[in-house]
C-alpha cells in the first residue's frame, strides 16, 4: 500500500507551475489536498511519472464572498470554505455540501480545486457548480479560459482539462432575495461517498410568493453531477405546495442514468433521487419562505 | 547524514522538537514518522485514507498521515500520539479521560482518536454526543463500538473546562 516511485515537483509560484506542466505534459501529475490522488497511487491505480505538488502556490490559496460570488482559489481548504463568516446563513446549500464531504481530516487538506478538477460523479462541488452558476478558471501553456459549469464536467473523473492545464479559481454566484437551500445526501455512514445526493435552491416571488427560480442538482446517478432541469422548468411560476414538489421531483428520473453496486441497484438510486430531491425542494423553500420575518411555511 | 540515491533531507518540527530524516518523495508522512522517526505511535490501518489510524496534526489541524507526503510536511509543526503526556509521564486530559472511559480495548486506533479528540475540543470544548460522532466519523474501531469513546471524549471535555477554562492550543506548538 505504498505509492509507487515519482519524480516531484514543488512550484512556489502559478507561473512555474504552468511551466511545469508544460515541461511535462501526460507524464506529469498535479497534486492538491492528496486527499483523492493518494489514496489512488497508494493503491497503485496509477503511476505517473512527475507528481507536481501544487501545495507551495500560496497565491492559490484564497477564499471570498464578495456580494453574491463566492470566490474560490483552486488550493482552498475545504474547511477554510466552511469557515467563512455567514457562509451558512447566505447559502446553506455550500456549508452542508461541505460539511458531507468526508470527515473532518479530509476536509482539513483536501481543496476544492482537487473536487472539481477529479469530478467524482458523487462529489458535491460539481453540483453546486451546476446549480449556482458557476466558473472555472483555467490556466496553462496556452494562456488563460473560464469555463461555466456545464461545460466542464464530462464524464466519469473526466472534465475538459488537458493534461497540461491548472485550476486556478472557480466561482458561484448565491441566490438574492427570498432564497432557500439545502444538500442532502443519502449514505450508510455519515462522510462516506453518497449512494444518491440532491441539492436544492429556491427562490420565491416577492410579490405573490410563488416559485420564481428553482435549481436542483443531483449526484452520485449519473456518470456527472447533473441538472434536474425538467424538475425546475415544472416548478418555475408554481405555487410552492407539497404536491407541485412532489409532482416535480418525480420528473428526475429523465436526467440520470444510475448505476449498480454494492451499495444499491439503479432502481434503489432512482428512488432515493425523487425522495432527496422532493426532501431538498421541501426544504429549500421553507427556508426561503422563512428568509422573511412573519412568512407562512409551506401550503398544500 | 547520507541519502541513499532517490531520497532527500526532510527536517520538520515534531512534538515541539526540531527532526531530521531521509525520504524519497514518495513515503507518505505516516511512514516517515514510524520508519524514520521512531515514533511508531502513528498507525497504519488501512493506508489509503478510510480508517483514521495514522491521524496526526499538522499545524495543529487533523490530517490522515497517510495522505501526505513527508516531503510536504518539511518545515510545519506535527502533533504526534507521542506529544500529548508530558514529559515527566503525566497523561493528557484525553489519555486520562480515555483510560477512565475504557475507550479502548486493543488501542490501535486510539492514537488517531486522541489526536482526532484534542482538535475537536479545541475547536468546541462542550460538544454534545451528535457533535462527538460526527466530528470522529471519520476514525474507525473494531473493538469498543464507539460508546465508550464518546463517553471518553466528554469526560475529557469537562476535565479540560474544569482544568484551563481559558485554554489555547497549549503545548502542542
Amino acid at each position: 500500500m505504498k505509492p509507487p516511485p515519482f519524480d516531484y515537483r514543488a512550484p512556489e509560484t502559478l507561473a512555474e507551475a504552468v511551466a511545469l506542466v508544460a515541461e511535462f505534459g501526460e507524464d506529469g501529475k498535479l497534486l492538491a489536498g492528496g486527499q483523492s490522488l493518494i489514496p489512488v497511487l497508494a493503491l497503485r491505480l496509477a503511476s505517473p511519472r512527475v507528481l507536481i505538488d501544487l501545495n507551495g502556490v500560496a497565491e492559490l490559496e484564497y477564499e471570498r464572498l464578495e456580494g453574491d460570488r463566492l470566490v474560490i482559489g483552486a488550493m482552498s481548504r475545504q474547511r477554510s470554505v466552511r469557515k467563512l463568516p455567514g457562509l451558512a446563513r447566505r447559502c446553506a446549500a455550500i456549508a452542508e455540501g461541505i460539511d458531507l464531504i468526508g470527515h473532518v481530516a479530509i476536509r482539513n487538506r483536501g481543496t476544492v480545486g482537487g473536487s472539481v478538477a477529479h469530478a467524482d460523479p458523487a462529489a458535491e462541488w460539481p453540483a453546486l457548480l451546476l446549480v449556482l452558476d458557476g466558473e472555472i478558471d483555467v490556466a496553462g501553456p496556452r494562456g488563460t479560459r473560464t469555463v461555466a459549469a456545464p461545460a466542464f464536467f464530462e464524464s466519469f473523473f473526466t472534465t475538459v482539462l488537458a493534461p497540461d492545464e491548472i485550476v486556478t479559481e472557480v466561482r458561484v454566484t448565491i441566490p438574492g432575495g427570498r432564497s432557500g437551500s439545502t444538500f442532502l445526501e443519502l449514505a450508510r455512514r455519515h462522510g462516506d461517498f453518497a449512494i444518491a445526493g440532491a441539492v436544492a435552491a429556491v427562490t420565491l416571488s416577492e410579490r405573490d410568493g410563488t416559485i420564481a427560480d428553482a435549481r436542483v442538482g443531483l449526484i452520485g446517478v449519473a456518470p456527472t453531477a447533473v441538472r434536474a432541469t425538467s424538475t425546475e422548468e415544472a416548478l418555475r411560476g408554481a405555487r410552492p405546495t407539497g404536491a407541485a414538489i412532489a409532482d416535480a421531483a418525480a420528473l428526475v428520473g429523465g436526467h440520470i442514468d444510475p448505476a449498480s453496486d454494492i451499495h444499491g441497484s439503479a432502481d434503489y438510486r432512482r428512488q432515493a433521487a425523487r425522495v432527496l430531491t422532493r426532501r431538498a425542494l421541501t426544504r429549500a423553500t421553507e427556508r426561503a419562505a422563512g428568509s422573511l420575518e412573519g412568512s407562512a411555511g409551506l401550503a398544500g | 547524514m547520507q541519502a541513499l540515491p532517490g531520497e532527500e533531507k526532510i527536517t520538520l518540527r515534531v512534538n515541539g522538537v526540531e527532526r531530521t530524516g531521509r525520504a524519497e518523495p514518495r513515503m507518505t508522512l505516516a511512514d516517515f514518522l514510524r520508519d524514520r522517526l521512531d515514533l511508531t505511535g502513528t498507525h497504519l490501518g488501512c493506508e489509503h485514507g478510510v480508517c483514521g489510524a495514522c491521524t496526526v496534526l499538522l499545524d495543529g489541524r487533523s490530517v490522515r498521515s497517510c495522505l501526505m507526503l513527508a516531503v510536504q510536511a518539511r518545515g510545519h509543526d506535527i502533533a504526534t500520539v507521542e506529544g500529548l503526556a508530558a514529559a515527566d509521564g503525566t497523561l493528557h486530559p484525553v489519555q486520562e479521560a480515555f483510560s477512565e472511559e475504557h475507550g479502548l480495548q486493543c488501542g490501535f486506533c486510539t492514537p488517531g482518536f486522541l489526536m482526532s479528540v484534542v482538535e475537536l475540543l479545541e475547536e468546541d470544548p462542550d460538544p454534545s454526543d451528535d457533535d462527538i460522532r460526527i466530528w470522529l466519523s471519520g476514525n474507525l474501531c473494531r473493538c469498543t463500538g464507539y460508546h465508550n469513546i464518546v463517553a471518553a471524549v466528554r469526560n475529557a471535555a469537562s476535565r479540560m473546562r474544569t482544568q484551563c477554562p481559558d485554554a489555547g492550543r497549549g503545548d502542542l506548538g
